[in-house]
């Protein structure tokens, strides 16, 4: 049987099937954060277990977390207990990859991963976050999973998953300059809807996406919940083993050769036969914003906010009540819409790139004087790296300060939340109702729209063809 | 966790779609270490004004309304994997969510805390709306040994689908983590052979 590049991975990973039930599956990775796992170490207590692999489970503190003054403890006294429960859990768990506040492999779950090599092509991967589908990006088998399941895998290295069905997303053709992974995403969740992917693993492939970088991959990956999808992932290619090696945890000289022999046989065979197939054209794709309240409605930004018969009759209620909320009219110009705030980071986007293209297009403009910027990078790694390689000067100077890495406002657990009524350009990955704060109105993009949106505010912005404003390139 | 039994109950209607996790249990109420409490903020935005007084408008404020089973549009339960989501449906009282579809992860999330999730045609979720609409009264029997769903108003009935395995633990009550326990010797011999 052909077997498409799912397949290969799931069943080399399956422990026993249940009769009439759901597939007991090994876990390779497990990676794991302080709002999820408390109640799920509770579990343990309560039943008297240890943690079954504790070497397999990688802890970082990042959701309920600061953005400044890490060093200090934290003010909130509930988000200081649940942080102290984490430390508390790691230290009674014995678990040995515990990355706390301040900590230089601290950061956003999904992005440390990556960064120290715990991510390698071939993998289960599993965390309680839904985002855990970025790491699909090297070819694994990454998916979000609720606490309940964070205590199976803490007790036992597997889980009780049914097998999703297959879908392939081919993205012909190449992105137009300064078109971002993100919008490549965001153009495909609006075309499928949040939850046309329900159900499915998906695959990437096609010439856009192997131009990708792994960072751009992950990006896109990480986006494959918001169309309902299990999870996404793209097979392992020279740009997945050229980023991989020599990072920390990744195996290093005969383990690497055994390890890249492996590797080589993640691909999709020809000829094998997915559930759903879809294909795009990628040179259509415009840089995308979102004009409502959840990530399928994203449009082209130089194009106009869907009219009422546009939309079907049933979801008409709830189409108005998103228009309502975000303060639009249907028919109305995203362009000519105003900015208050810039949120540059998130496991979307808060990756060493993602400050590039940002640095690189403020470089020499000004922040406008009525945007609030939020540039937080995804991790300490990523901190260094924008002072490394001399963004932070180009930020400063552009009238922009760096925070410290976390979620941040992302979702908004802890102090940067967007005031009600306001807007926000967001370079992360949902804009539902109060996602960013209560009464928060979240428009979804990409990094260099963001920036745009921060120097130029979003009534200023000008589309020429399929760019943005002016005629530097950014890509 | 408990044994799950047939229900007869009047329900509440929520007929919006796609409503998110983020709705169901905004994230800033996510920083408890247990799993208890979170029912006192299901739909917290929806339902609270700024001052925490009950938003009059809402469903769940509205004394006609009452039951344990909630009904929802299409697609509830999308965005985010926090199992808070079913905490917070069970915790207030909830014993079933019908829809005409849900999203993955909290389907998982609610049948692994004793919550039923129940996929209706578009047509059968309409007719729900329709005469809970008529008379807020009116009940619902969902019966998981047998698979089916009856609208008492209407006398109309569907089967519904649940893997039998998933069935089984709802109706002895048993959890994934009890089966996965007692496969330990399966695991260690996987961990061999890799
Ligand atoms: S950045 Fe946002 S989406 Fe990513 S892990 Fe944090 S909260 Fe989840």
């Amino acid at each position: 049987m052909k077997k498409t590049l799912f397949d290969k991975i799931w069943d080399a990973h399956v422990v026993s099937e249940v009769a009439n039930g759901p597939t007991q599956l090994y876990i390779d990775r497990h990676f794991c954060h302080e709002v999820t796992s408390p109640q799920a170490f509770n579990g343990l207590r309560a039943r008297e277990l240890k943690v079954f692999r504790p070497e397999k489970t990688t802890m970082t503190a990042d959701h309920n977390t600061p953005t400044i003054n890490q060093d200090q403890p934290v003010k909130d006294p509930i988000s200081r207990n649940q942080l102290d429960t984490f430390a508390r859990n790691a230290a009674e768990f014995n678990m040995p990859l515990f990355y706390p506040l301040g900590h230089e492999k601290n950061g956003v779950v999904h992005i440390i991963g990556p960064e120290n090599g715990f991510t390698q092509p071939g993998m289960t991967i599993v965390c309680g976050d839904s985002h855990t589908s970025t790491h699909g990006a090297f070819g694994t088998i990454a998916f979000g999973i609720g606490t309940s399941e964070v205590e199976m895998v803490l007790a036992t290295q597997c889980i009780l998953q049914n097998r999703p069905k297959t879908m392939r997303i081919t993205f012909s053709g190449k992105l137009e300059k300064n078109v971002l992974a993100k919008d490549l995403a965001l153009y495909m969740i609006s075309k499928l809807t949040t939850g046309g992917a329900t159900g499915y693993f998906v695959e990437y492939a096609g010439e856009a996406i192997r131009n990708l970088s792994m960072e751009e991959r992950m990006t896109v990956c990480n986006l494959s919940i918001e169309m309902g999808a299990r999870g996404g992932l793209i097979a392992p290619d020279e740009t997945t083993f050229n980023y991989v090696k020599d990072r920390e945890f990744a195996p290093k000289g005969e383990e690497w050769d055994k390890k890249m022999e492996f590797w080589k046989t993640l691909k999709t065979d020809d000829d094998a036969v997915f559930d759903s197939e879809l294909v795009f054209d990628a040179s259509e794709i415009e840089p995308m914003v979102t004009y409502g309240t959840n990530p399928g409605m994203g449009m082209g930004i130089s194009g106009t906010i869907p009219t009422l018969d546009e939309i079907d009759e049933a979801g008409r209620i709830s189409y108005m009540k998103s228009l309502d909320y975000m303060g639009f009219k249907p028919g109305e110009k995203m362009l000519d819409k105003p900015v208050d705030y810039v949120f540059l980071g998130s496991c979307t986007n808060g990756r060493i790139e993602d400050f590039r293209i940002f640095a690189n297009y403020v470089k020499g403009k000004k922040k406008a004087d009525n945007i609030t910027a939020w540039l937080v990078p995804g991790s300490w790694q990523v901190e260094k790296q924008i002072r490394e390689e001399g963004l932070y000067e180009i930020l400063t100077e552009a009238g922009f300060q760096l925070r410290q890495p976390g979620c941040s406002a992302c979702l908004a657990m802890n102090d940067d939340k967007v005031p009600a009524g306001k807007y926000a350009v967001s370079t992360s990955n949902r804009n539902f109702e109060g996602r960013q704060g209560p009464g928060a109105r979240t428009i979804l993009a990409g990094p260099l729209v963001a920036a745009a949106a921060a120097v130029l505010g979003m009534n200023k912005l000008q589309p020429t063809g399929n760019r943005i404003v002016d005629n530097t390139t950014y890509h | 966790m408990e044994k799950f039994k047939t229900i007869i109950s009047s329900v509440v209607p929520l007929p919006i779609e796609n409503v998110d996790t983020d709705q169901i249990i905004p994230a800033r109420f996510l920083k408890a270490t247990d799993k208890n409490g979170f029912g006192d903020n299901l739909f917290a935005d929806w339902r609270y004004n700024k001052d925490g007084s009950p938003k009059q408008d809402f469903v769940l404020n509205n004394p006609k309304y009452s039951g344990e089973i909630l009904v929802a549009g299409k697609n509830f339960g999308s965005g985010s994997s926090r199992e808070h989501a079913a905490w917070a449906v069970a915790g207030y009282g909830f014993k079933v969510v019908v829809s005409s579809f849900f999203a993955d992860i909290f389907r998982n999330n609610a049948l692994n805390n004793g919550i039923l999730p129940v996929v209706v045609s578009p047509g059968f979720l309409a007719e729900i709306f329709e005469a809970v609409d008529a008379n807020p009264g009116n009940t619902l029997t969902v019966n998981l040994e047998e698979q089916k769903i009856t609208n008492n108003a209407t006398g109309k009935s569907e089967t519904f689908e649940i893997n039998s395995y998933k069935k089984e633990c709802l109706l002895k009550g048993l959890d994934d983590i009890d089966y996965l326990l007692s496969k330990k010797d399966l695991i260690e011999a996987y961990e061999k052979n890799k």
